[in-house]
């Protein structure tokens, strides 16, 4: 296949950016997108040009750590992590935008690359049970019926890509927030904070500098996990809830 | 960077003990919070309008109708409460509830856009359907409550313009063609916005769940459609001379 | 000069394993090990190198129990550590099936499973901790698959007969990690714990003999810091990507573990190494890293070859009789659950006799036809239906209609840093938990133990072993300027330098993959003394081609994964020569390390027990931590074997059968 693609690039935060138009050739369908990139970086290395940078590790669609916007679309055109994406998705002589997360609450760090990291402070205000190691009772003490269990996976299964953030016009990370807290808040292990931490976590959100939601729905849309929307109706329910308790 | 909303980022196990901003506060803080004081004013406009449509379409039934109507709108709850009261009550609940529901959807919009300052050079016109429909629909619908009050409530623009007689005035307005065209449109916009609002509050307010979410989506369709077609009945019967 | 002349050193005496009954050991160590009171801890600071499982539950621990904790990880965030890509499961002896499973089973289990290489003290208090590990992980909230009853289910994995694996969808790993990294971000939060996200450990600080910091790089900007402590915790992972094809994680590296090796610590059996049956054959040049699919997979589906030779008509028209379900019928009573070393080398005996399927006949098929059949399409969804899926959109092969196909790749490193009971290295301060230790798993690692190992070091073990050398060593500052300070700031800077100035005419990936594949030919699935010979002299060759050819654009202050990239390959090849020189000097065959010179009639590895009953663990005698770079990227001078006898007293080794 011959592409060609169009790649922000930026060399710093800093710096100014813009569309790079770039020609590649010889790409193989069952090649995954970031196969295709490292074919173009092995090239751009070898005529003395800076490789593109971008995000990737596990390269199995589980770590979150890649992401790009490609076609306008968080993770490209398949419901599915840029690292699981396949050349096979595209056509002979397409061309192809490719772009980085755009929020101000991510920062572009380089290129594709940007900075995530207000997810962890998000999860640092609140997205944990407080369990120190030593003090847990025996497992079998609280069976959680199977139903709960399954919705607090299914929550539980956001990878923490962005990829909400990336496609919602607000640039609101409200289906992140909402996984989070809906995974721990139906669990019986996680009731006790169960206030707080959706207080907490809201504070956090919105203290990131994260759009507010206007039920938009791109983000469900772009979910390569399929994290619901309902998940952030649910959040809004425990977040009334709580401030109606006035939790300290 | 955000004006509209203080920082409140309160840490981990600093919660523990600081002291929690009252419940109010910490809705009118977070953008959650602000949403909910969007959804519910815009559900008790809602709820007002349904009445409101249904109230207009006495119209066919002729002036007496339709003017003994409006007067016995004024006398709601007496003798508990005096002349007017209850509309007045009703109005200042409205006026707040859409001067709440103005204030957030601006604070609101001044953050997300700002959340969001750069645009994708590969624009897809799926995106943002709804959200830019609902902030200009919200404009439009902003503009036309204050010229809809000028109109038929002071009457200060109102051709004919004679308090008692909102039969007359309504029909003395739609004999104009610019009246209708602003109405018409306004109630377009109502329509789009209700659309995607009556669905939108719901997520908002927590009720919408895997469930209900299509249920909830039909009732908005269907909710977006009566209160749209109610209303613009009444202007198209007055141009077509059903109602004189 | 290659490294085939090795000289062996005194034999490691003390493990500081206690003595005693087996069953007591664990709480003798730790009614003996000194304390720190607890008002005393905040002045100490632990650095911990690693927010997988081992390094995201240890980092998590010990601040809380009050010691600051300062942590490091490669990755923008510490929830993407390597870890976050298990599948299958974790072990735990919880016996809730009352199928027959008991701590010692566990124990026992493990010791055979890793053909007879492992300490069985260390085996043993990894599985009477396992069952903590549940308790724990489910109070964190981790979501474990549920029974109907509300209560915790559990599935087989490959090696054993007893049902004691406990999972999470496909995404066991996944929800474990969550769980450490949701610990640690609370205390992240809280400041007890300082992370440095996009950060690489790019050597150890030794000083006075102790472990007493590291030299790092922020990613993001190219500053080189030094960050010091009272000790140093290395939670890095496993080494697997020096075969540049394998299923860890692209940037998963071995740096940290081999620059602390070169400062002193010793490395034991990196030949080591697991190669796992189950994953998505490559499907041509371009492949930059091998995709596993869970062993689990091997309860329900069937794995088979056509019995012809070059038979290559499509699955669905090979009738039953012409199919040879292999495992099956070699080893009847575990069939497909065979472990893991033998499930793979069957595969690649099948490949070599010209009976593999798929392009250029390397694969076999995965059969899911009788699973489907008998529990129905929507059940095998339920159980497997991400893992279906993931296959689906690699290969554009539908699994629920066509077999998979798959092939072994390299997975896991069971070599490591050699570590006492402790956990600690033998530079005083060092310790090393989780996939950079040799850990427990022996000469081939079971499956689901690689978890309950992370955990076990992490949220266990470390923080009760650490206390005594803390306790042991009063807190003092370190002098900055001190010249072992400046000495490992200086390597550092002189080795990136060079990196970033040879302007050569290679990318570092092209070096990477043909380190890789020599490895994988000569030091893979099968090894001989030719081949490991041959591999000795090319990889010296390769490494002096690295230093005179590689090209890294860009500079040092800034992102740069070019640069990043070149170092840790800069590593590899010094790590895959002790790989063959470990591989070349066991002469027997066990687990993992299969020597064709040494097996049964039957073609199974064949132990020598007399020989080989002992972990080797090597000491670096490289020249006092010169970069290799200034003598021509030689090693310097040979290493030193070390060996640690095994003793093997409560599980008596024998033959191991599957059959
Ligand atoms: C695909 C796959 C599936 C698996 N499935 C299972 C399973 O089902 N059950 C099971 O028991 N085991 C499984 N394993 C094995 C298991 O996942 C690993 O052995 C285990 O997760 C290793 O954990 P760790 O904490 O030791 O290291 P890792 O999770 O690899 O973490 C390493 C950490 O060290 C950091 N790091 C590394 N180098 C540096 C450096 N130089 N500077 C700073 N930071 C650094 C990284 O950022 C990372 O945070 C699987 C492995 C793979 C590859
Ligand atoms: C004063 C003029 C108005 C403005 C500026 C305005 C603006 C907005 C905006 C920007 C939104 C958010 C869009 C979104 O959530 O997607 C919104 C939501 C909404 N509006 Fe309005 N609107 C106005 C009048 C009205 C009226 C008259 C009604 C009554 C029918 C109404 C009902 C709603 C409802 C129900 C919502 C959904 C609330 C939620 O999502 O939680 N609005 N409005
Ligand atoms: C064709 C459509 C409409 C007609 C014919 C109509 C007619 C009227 C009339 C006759 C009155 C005066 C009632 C009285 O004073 O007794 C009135 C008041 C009012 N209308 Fe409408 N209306 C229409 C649409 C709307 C819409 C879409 C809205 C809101 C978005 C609206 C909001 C109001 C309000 C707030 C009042 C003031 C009530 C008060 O007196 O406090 N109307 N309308
Ligand atoms: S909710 Fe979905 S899109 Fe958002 S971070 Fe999680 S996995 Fe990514
Ligand atoms: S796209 Fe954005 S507006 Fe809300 S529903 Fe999703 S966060
Ligand atoms: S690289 Fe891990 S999800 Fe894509």
């Amino acid at each position: 296949m011959r592409l060609t693609l169009r790649i922000w690039r930026q060399r710093g935060p800093e710096r100014p950016g813009a569309m790079t138009t770039y020609e590649v050739d010889g790409i193989s369908e069952d090649m995954s997108f970031l196969e295709m990139l490292d074919t173009l970086n092995e090239r751009l290395i070898l005529e003395g040009d800076e490789p593109v940078a971008f995000d990737h590790d596990c390269r199995e669609g589980i770590c979150g750590a890649c992401g790009m916007v490609i076609n306008g679309q968080a993770h490209g055109p398949e419901r599915t992590t840029t690292c699981q994406l396949h050349m096979r998705h595209f056509a002979d002589g397409d061309t192809i935008d490719v772009e980085p997360w755009r929020a101000a609450a991510f920062p572009v760090v380089k290129d594709l690359v940007v900075d995530r990291s207000a997810f962890d402070r998000i999860i640092g205000s609140g997205g944990y049970v407080t369990a120190p190691t030593g003090s847990a009772p025996e497992a079998h003490a609280t069976p959680v019926p199977k139903p709960v269990a399954d919705t607090a996976f299914e929550h539980a299964e956001c990878i923490g890509c962005g990829a909400c953030v990336a496609a919602c016009p607000n640039g609101s990370a409200m289906l992140f927030t909402s996984a989070k807290v809906v995974h721990l808040n139906v669990l019986p292990q996680g009731a006790p904070e169960r206030e707080s931490r959706v207080l907490d976590m809201v504070a956090a959100m919105d203290g990131e500098g994260f759009g507010g939601c206007t039920n938009t729905g791109e983000c469900a849309l772009a979910c390569p996990k399929g994290v619901p929307l309902q998940a952030i109706a649910t959040m809004n329910r425990e977040f009334l809830r709580a401030t109606r308790k006035g939790a300290r | 960077m955000y004006p509209a909303l203080p920082t409140v980022c309160v840490m981990a196990l600093a919660t523990r003990t600081v002291r929690r901003p009252s419940p109010l506060a910490t809705l009118w803080r977070s953008t959650v919070g602000k949403k909910t004081v969007m959804a519910v004013t815009g559900v008790i406009m809602l709820l007002f309008l349904v009445v409101h449509m249904l109230g207009n379409l006495k119209i066919f039934f002729g002036s007496t109708d339709f003017n003994g109507y409006a007067h016995w709108l004024r006398t709601i709850g007496e003798p508990a409460l005096h002349y007017s009261w209850f509309l007045w009550i009703t109005r200042v609940v409205l006026a707040a509830s859409v001067a709440l529901h103005a204030v957030s959807a601006y604070q609101l919009s001044r953050r997300d856009l700002a959340a969001r300052p750069t645009a994708y050079a590969h624009r897809r016109p799926r995106a943002s359907y709804a959200t830019r429909t609902m902030r200009w629909g919200g404009v439009i619908l902003g503009l036309f409550i204050v010229w809809h009050l000028l109109d038929l409530t002071t009457l200060t623009v109102n051709p004919r313009g004679e308090a008692g007689h909102p039969y007359q005035n309504v029909v003395a307005d739609f004999r104009n063609w610019y009246a209708d065209v602003v109405y018409i449109v306004a109630m377009l916009a109502l329509g789009l916005h209700v659309r995607h609002g009556f669905w939108s509050a719901a997520q908002t307010l927590g009720a919408n769940n895997a469930r209900r979410d299509s249920a909830l989506k039909f009732t908005a369709n269907a909710l977006a459609l009566v209160l749209t077609a109610g209303f613009i009945a009444v202007p198209v019967s007055v141009m077509t001379g059903v109602v004189s | 000069m290659s490294y085939v002349d090795y000289t062996v050193g005194e034999p490691i005496a003390d493990t500081k394993c206690p003595a005693g009954p087996i069953e007591e050991r664990w709480d003798r160590r730790r009614f003996t090990a000194k304390l720190v009171n607890p008002a005393n801890r905040r002045k100490y600071t632990v650095i911990v190198v690693g927010t997988g499982l081992a390094g995201g539950s240890a980092g998590a621990t010990l601040a809380e129990q009050g010691y600051h904790v300062v942590q490091f990880c490669y990755q923008d965030s510490p929830r993407r550590a390597h870890s976050i890509a298990a599948q299958g499961g974790i072990n735990a002896a919880k016996n809730y099936r009352n199928d027959g499973d008991s701590i010692h089973r566990l124990f026992y289990d493990t010791v055979k499973g890793g053909d007879f290489r492992a300490r069985e003290s260390n085996v043993r208090r990894l599985a009477q901790v396992s069952v903590e590990i549940i308790d724990q992980c489910v109070a964190q909230g981790v979501p474990f698959a549920r029974e109907y009853g509300g209560l915790l289910d559990t599935r087989s994995f490959g090696g054993v007969q007893v049902s004691r694996t406990f999972y999470a969808r496909g995404q066991t790993g996944q929800q474990l990690l969550l769980g450490a990294y949701q610990a640690l971000s609370r205390q992240i939060a809280a400041g007890n714990v300082e992370m440095h996200a996009r950060t690489e450990m790019l050597d150890l600080i030794v000083i006075d003999g102790r472990a007493r910091g590291i030299v790092a790089r922020d990613l993001v900007t190219g500053e080189i810091s030094t960050y010091f402590g009272d000790a140093v915790v290395l939670a890095t992972g496993g080494y697997g990507n020096v075969f540049y094809l394998s299923t860890n994680a692209k940037n998963s590296n071995a740096t940290a573990i081999w620059r602390a090796h070169r400062r002193g610590a010793y490395f034991a059996n990196p030949c080591f190494t697991q190669i796992h049956p189950t994953c998505i054959p490559r499907s041509g040049d371009h492949q930059s890293k091998l995709t596993l699919m869970s062993e689990s997979l091997r309860n329900d589906g069937r794995i088979w070859v056509p019995k012809a030779k070059g038979d290559n008509r499509p699955p669905d028209r090979i009738p039953e009789q012409e199919r040879d379900y292999y495992l099956e019928r070699i080893y009847p009573s575990f069939g497909n659950l065979v472990p893991r070393d033998i499930a793979s080398r069957a595969a690649k005996n099948v490949c070599d006799e010209g009976r593999g399927v798929g392009p250029g006949g390397q694969g076999v098929y995965l059969d899911f036809a009788d699973a489907v059949a008998r529990m129905g399409r929507d059940k095998v969804a339920e159980k497997y239906g991400n893992l279906f899926e993931m296959y689906q959109r690699i290969t554009a092969e539908n699994p629920y209609e066509v077999p998979m196909r798959i092939y072994p790749a390299i997975h896991y490193t069971m070599g490591g840093l050699w570590v006492d009971y402790d956990l600690q290295t033998t530079i005083p301060g060092l310790f090393a938990i989780g996939e950079a230790n040799f850990s427990d798993h022996g000469a081939n690692r079971l499956g689901a133990s690689a978890l309950m190992q992370g955990l076990a070091d992490g949220y266990f073990v470390l923080p009760s072993t650490i206390n005594d050398y803390l306790a042991r060593h009063p807190h003092d500052t370190v002098d900055p300027r001190h010249p072992c300070v400046t000495e490992a700031v200086a390597d550092v800077r002189v080795r990136l330098d060079k990196l970033l100035s040879v302007n050569g005419d290679r990318t570092p990936d092209s070096f990477h993959r043909e380190l890789g594949e020599l490895l994988w030919d000569n030091c893979g699935m099968a090894r001989n003394d030719a081949g490991l010979r041959k591999a000795l002299e090319r990889i010296p060759e390769l490494r002096e081609e690295f230093w005179r050819r590689v090209k890294v654009p860009g500079s040092g202050s800034e992102l740069n994964q070019s640069l990043e990239k070149a170092n840790r390959i800069s590593d590899y090849f010094e790590l895959a020569e002790l790989m063959c020189l470990d591989a070349l000097h066991r002469e027997e065959s066990c687990g993992g390390h299969f020597r064709e010179e040494s097996q049964t009639p039957q073609g199974e590895a064949a132990r020598d027990d007399d020989r080989f009953a002992y972990a080797a663990a090597w000491e670096w005698r490289g020249e006092g931590g010169r970069p290799p770079e200034e003598h021509g990227g030689g090693t310097g001078v040979a290493p030193v074997l070390h060996k640690e006898q095994l003793v093997f007293e409560y599980v008596h080794p024998t033959q191991r059968s599957y059959a």
